[in-house]
């Protein structure tokens, strides 16, 4: 335990810019499960996974001189081809299926990219170096590398782009009846199997623009999968499906808590505080809900 | 078919203690093989029978396996001087010393695990579908990242489990842990199966088909899903005990939480063998035992890729398992009275 975080409070002021900048990349992800949450009610185990192969795409430009900023473009592209193969390959047959069948088929998605990234790139962990330098605040108290501001703006350009697409375009609308009641869309003349298809691939290349970014400001590891999955999970039960200044909010919360944590317990309980407090909440959340199923009785 | 019955039970019976004889050189294997089907069978309480699918039974047999080696060292010498590197070679546990440490580090192993499960139970089981799945994944996962920061135990690195004793012969360690394994397993079968005979079992398959139903029935659910959970903990700690000694050296997320293996294999087997059934389970179990020991090799070093596709291609072609494809292939062997002319009927339709 340490708490010089609250002696010095130019610490605290630097892990709350930290938790934020970080929050706004968590609410991306966080966006994109919630998208397939709520159109194919899927929970995606892999999701976490899916950013690390985004990530990976960036560092690999970078490897070959391209600057990995040009990632942001290129991973979602390619990722948006990944999860369509994934849709087609596995998704599709489990889509109407018991929700725990969804979870295993994705759990299992999870460790078979897990593995192949390890034998792919290595199980080093890497980061992908922009040069972008670092802003000085507060008499340099504190201290923020550009390459976290950048990736913040990104994510929130994306972020604002999808929203304007789901809400203009003949997909996002199609994609939105889905959501709905997919029955009714189906009669009244949408395909879904294609609007899932778009799905999945809208949310994979999220995954790719998050991880591209990822690999800017922290770094990649293949085994780093997981603790993503469960904190987009966690972001989408607290602001709830459908809610994106929710997901911003609840998103940005995450990343001071978890800057926090990191400060009070030590770098080791980092992952574990997120484990901890995704149990805290669903216990929470369940306390809360059944008083209300009480109250209903 | 209660005679039947007698001659099937014996005969594993005797082929269970024979086995390490007959084959010596799997001894270890057929251990770990009881220490799967006990894993899987508990995971059936609730998986199974209680609709509950949990990936999170890994929490108490990780619990169970750290309690068991914790309390074997921490009886008779300093348990941080052992942790520290080669603390092993300082301290050596006398054969008296050794064995007196396990049955007291399993029963705590096992014992422990229960009351966690009963104490948690209370919020966790209140969950539904698949937020307790994915609560009970953060659990496990957390148990492994929270351990693997607790200096006492070992840390990161993890320790060393009190070497076997020197008893004379060479073979007495593997014949120990099979024996010990082994009669776990038949423990955990004769419980289990004492519970599927009463009127618990039904309860637990109220809640898995209807849940709210049930409560509206009068039955208090959350008390049976409260006991169910136990009973899986303290076969699970028991487990996690055994297998401690067994493998030698316990670490955080490698052996004992370790819910990218044995936390998904649990739930596989399982499902391979037929959910909801008892011999669903154990046959599960061994097949995919035999699977993994077989071609593991085959796929030297792409094993988890093996086994991400075996869970995708098990889960999608195959969610009945052996036990469902068998009862809808032989219904009547299952005591299920077919309609002759219903049945045609519906291939007609199809």
């Amino acid at each position: 335990m340490d708490f010089m975080v609250f002696q010095y409070p130019m610490i605290s002021v630097q892990a709350c810019l930290d938790g934020i900048l970080l929050g706004i990349l968590f609410a991306l992800i966080a966006y994109g499960m919630a998208l397939q949450w709520g159109v194919m009610n899927i929970i995606n185990i892999a999701q976490g996974d899916l950013v690390i192969l985004g990530g990976y795409i960036a560092y690999f430009m970078y490897l070959y001189g391209i600057h990995p900023a040009w990632g942001v473009i290129v991973s979602p592209i390619i990722m948006f081809f990944v999860g369509i193969a994934i849709y087609k390959l596995v998704i599709n047959k489990v889509v109407d299926r018991d929700l725990f069948i969804s979870i295993l088929a994705t759990f299992g998605i999870s460790i078979l990219f897990m593995q192949l990234m390890n034998f792919a790139f290595g199980a080093d962990v890497v980061l992908a170096n922009s040069d972008y330098g670092t802003t000085m605040l507060f008499n340099s108290n504190v201290v923020l590398p550009n390459s976290k501001i950048f990736s913040a703006f990104i994510s929130i350009l994306f972020a604002i782009c999808l929203v304007i697409y789901m809400k203009k375009s003949k997909l996002g609308r199609a994609i939105r009846a889905t959501a709905q009641n997919a029955r009714a869309a189906k009669i009244l003349g949408v395909d879904t199997e294609k609007v899932y298809a778009a799905t999945f691939g809208i949310n994979a290349a999220l995954c790719g623009v998050a991880g591209a970014l990822i690999s800017i400001t922290f770094t990649i590891h293949p085994y780093m999968g997981l603790p993503y999955t469960i904190r987009s999970f966690m972001i989408v039960i607290v602001a709830g499906l459908g809610n994106l200044p929710g997901v911003a909010m609840s998103g940005m919360g995450l990343g001071v808590f978890e800057e926090f944590a990191d400060y009070i317990l030590g770098t080791e309980f980092r992952i574990g505080s997120v484990f901890l407090l995704l149990v805290l909440i669903l216990v929470y959340r369940r306390f809360k809900l059944s008083r209300k199923r009480e109250y209903l009785k | 078919m209660n005679k039947n019955n007698l001659l099937l039970y014996s005969g594993i019976l005797i082929f269970g203690i024979a086995a390490p004889f007959l084959f010596p050189a799997f001894k270890v294997q057929l251990s770990i093989l009881c220490v799967l089907i006990v894993l899987a069978t508990t995971w059936n309480i609730q998986g199974g029978e209680m609709g509950y699918n949990s990936f999170g039974n890994i929490l108490f047999y990780g619990l169970g396996m750290y309690l068991c080696a914790s309390v074997q060292v921490g009886m008779f010498f300093p348990l941080a001087e052992w942790t520290e590197s080669g603390g092993e070679k300082t301290f050596v546990h006398t054969p008296a010393q050794f064995f007196q440490g396990m049955a007291v580090g399993l029963i705590v192993a096992a014992i422990v695990p229960t009351i966690v499960a009963g104490l948690i139970g209370y919020s966790i089981l209140g969950l539904r579908g698949h937020y307790f799945a994915i609560c009970t994944l953060g659990l496990g996962v957390a148990a492994g990242e929270i351990s693997g920061g607790i200096e006492i135990i070992g840390a990161g690195q993890g320790f060393t489990t009190p070497p076997f004793p020197d008893v004379g012969s060479l073979d007495s360690r593997g014949e120990f842990f099979y024996f010990l394994s082994f009669f776990v397993l038949v423990l955990t079968f004769i419980a289990v199966r004492a519970i599927y005979s009463t009127r618990f079992k039904l309860i637990l398959n109220a809640i898995r088909d209807n849940e709210d139903k049930a409560e509206a029935m009068g039955i208090e659910t959350m008390k049976y899903k409260i006991v169910g959970w136990m009973i899986s903990a303290f076969f699970c700690g028991l487990a996690g005990g055994i297998m401690g000694g067994l493998v030698g050296y316990i670490d955080s997320t490698d052996v004992a939480f370790d819910g990218r293996e044995m936390g998904v294999f649990m739930v596989l087997m399982a499902i391979l063998g037929g959910k909801g059934t008892l011999w669903g389970p154990i046959i599960g179990a061994t097949v995919f035992h035999i699977f993994k020991e077989g071609f593991w090799t085959f796929f030297l070093g792409w094993q988890y890729v093996a086994l991400g596709v075996l869970i995708v291609v098990i889960v999608i072609y195959f969610p009945e398992g052996i036990m469902g494809w068998l009862r809808e292939k032989y219904p009547e062997r299952f005591g299920e009275v077919v309609d002759e002319k219903d049945r045609k009927a519906q291939v007609e339709l199809k």
